[in-house]
């Protein structure tokens, strides 16, 4: 027996309500593929590409970083849908989205925080970025913290290229990257 | 952090000294807590139980009030959620939960029931002590019942058994004890 469409979205929608969820998620499509997209009170805590992943394990880690209370609520994360909809489409070139970045080192952190201020249709080299958070030698530190970014696409961690201006990785794969830099018009 | 076996292999051979330190104590206990059924998302959980609880509010209620008491099931479930200490025994807690949703609101409706014996403690779980247990509790009141299977079969913390019952924690040592009070009269009544 499966549960009524009516009667479990509307369980979903009770439970965001009632406020007693500690992260709320959905799977969204776009031109990159499915994404998971998870948020708590405080923002977006997590953006996972389909490729694989394993959305049970997707959903431990949310569990650990965020509380064992996370279901999939589609109206919880919706305003990020609706953004993320729009920068694909290209209509959108910057986020008005909080970001939930518990649980990171302080160095990622502030590694994150510069990387949010790359402007669309713009790239930046991994030791511009190590500069730009006080320590001009971290460049391979900084690599490791764009390969975990937890929020691809919105903490756009594909506009950061190596210093001869090859793509040299992303955690989504390198096709992706491209992807997503020729969305915002950057020749590569 | 030592690895447990390595800070027992250090230790030697002085007695004292094999006992656990307290750090190693709580790597101990950390490891023992990770084997144990770990808490799993909530989404798992609901996925896992949803089709189950709401066969038994159908049995229970109807159709119809079914639906209101499977949301309020799992909403109550959801506000004790963060609080368990394992993953142990989900099921059990959450048909408990249903069962007392279902004896709520058929009260609240004023209309009986569809079926008595609530809470169906004994298909809960095939474990033969829990069954035991379960055999042993069928003549008391459905909450005291319900405390003392989760207390003693399921071994459910107070606060674990409260969200279930949705009273206290007071409450559920209070249901638990008066329980073994009575199953203890009932005992001697019936060796007398």
């Amino acid at each position: 027996m499966t549960i009524p469409t009516d009667l479990d979205r509307r369980f979903r929608e009770a439970a965001v309500r009632a406020g007693l969820l500690d992260a709320a998620y959905d799977v969204i499509e776009s031109p990159i593929g499915p994404l998971l997209v998870a948020a708590t009170d405080r923002g977006l805590l997590r953006i996972s590409f389909n490729r694989g992943y394993d959305p049970e394990a997707t959903l431990e880690e949310i569990a650990r970083v965020a509380g064992p209370r996370v279901l999939r609520a589609p109206r919880a994360v919706e305003a990020a849908h609706r953004e993320l909809d729009e920068y694909f489409a290209g209509r959108r070139h910057a986020f008005d989205l909080a970001v939930d970045l518990r649980g990171l080192a302080p160095f990622s952190v502030v590694v994150l925080g510069q990387l949010a201020k790359v402007p669309y249709g713009h790239t930046a080299t991994y030791g511009e970025l190590a500069t730009r958070a006080g320590n001009p030698k971290a460049a391979r530190a900084v690599g490791m913290v764009m390969n975990r970014n937890p929020i691809p696409v919105v903490l756009p961690c594909h506009r950061i290229v190596g210093a001869s201006g090859s793509l040299v990785g992303y955690a989504g794969g390198l096709d992706i990257k491209e992807q997503l830099l020729r969305l915002e018009g950057v020749t590569l | 952090m030592p690895s447990v076996c390595q800070s027992l292999h250090m230790a030697g051979d002085d007695e004292a000294s094999w006992r656990l330190t307290d750090a190693t104590s709580r790597a101990f206990h950390g490891m023992m807590g990770a084997m144990a059924a770990a808490i799993p998302p909530f989404e798992s959980f609901y996925a896992t139980h949803a089709a189950e609880v709401l066969r038994l509010l159908r049995r229970r209620l109807g159709r119809e009030r079914a639906e209101d008491a499977f949301q309020e099931t799992f909403l109550r479930a959801l506000r004790a959620y963060g609080r368990l200490q394992h993953g142990e025994h989900l099921r059990a807690w959450v048909l408990t939960i249903a069962g007392n949703v279902a004896i709520d609101i058929a009260r609240r409706s004023g209309r009986e029931v569809l079926t008595d014996v609530p809470p169906e403690l004994a298909h809960y779980d095939s474990v033969a002590v829990e069954e035991q247990l379960s055999d042993l509790t069928d003549g008391l009141p459905p909450k005291e019942r319900a405390a003392v299977v989760l207390r003693y079969g399921f071994d459910l913390t107070y606060e674990e058994i409260a969200s279930a019952l949705d009273s206290s924690s007071d409450a559920a040592r209070q249901a638990a004890s008066s329980g073994v009070r009575r199953l203890r009269r009932a005992s001697e009544r019936s060796t007398r």
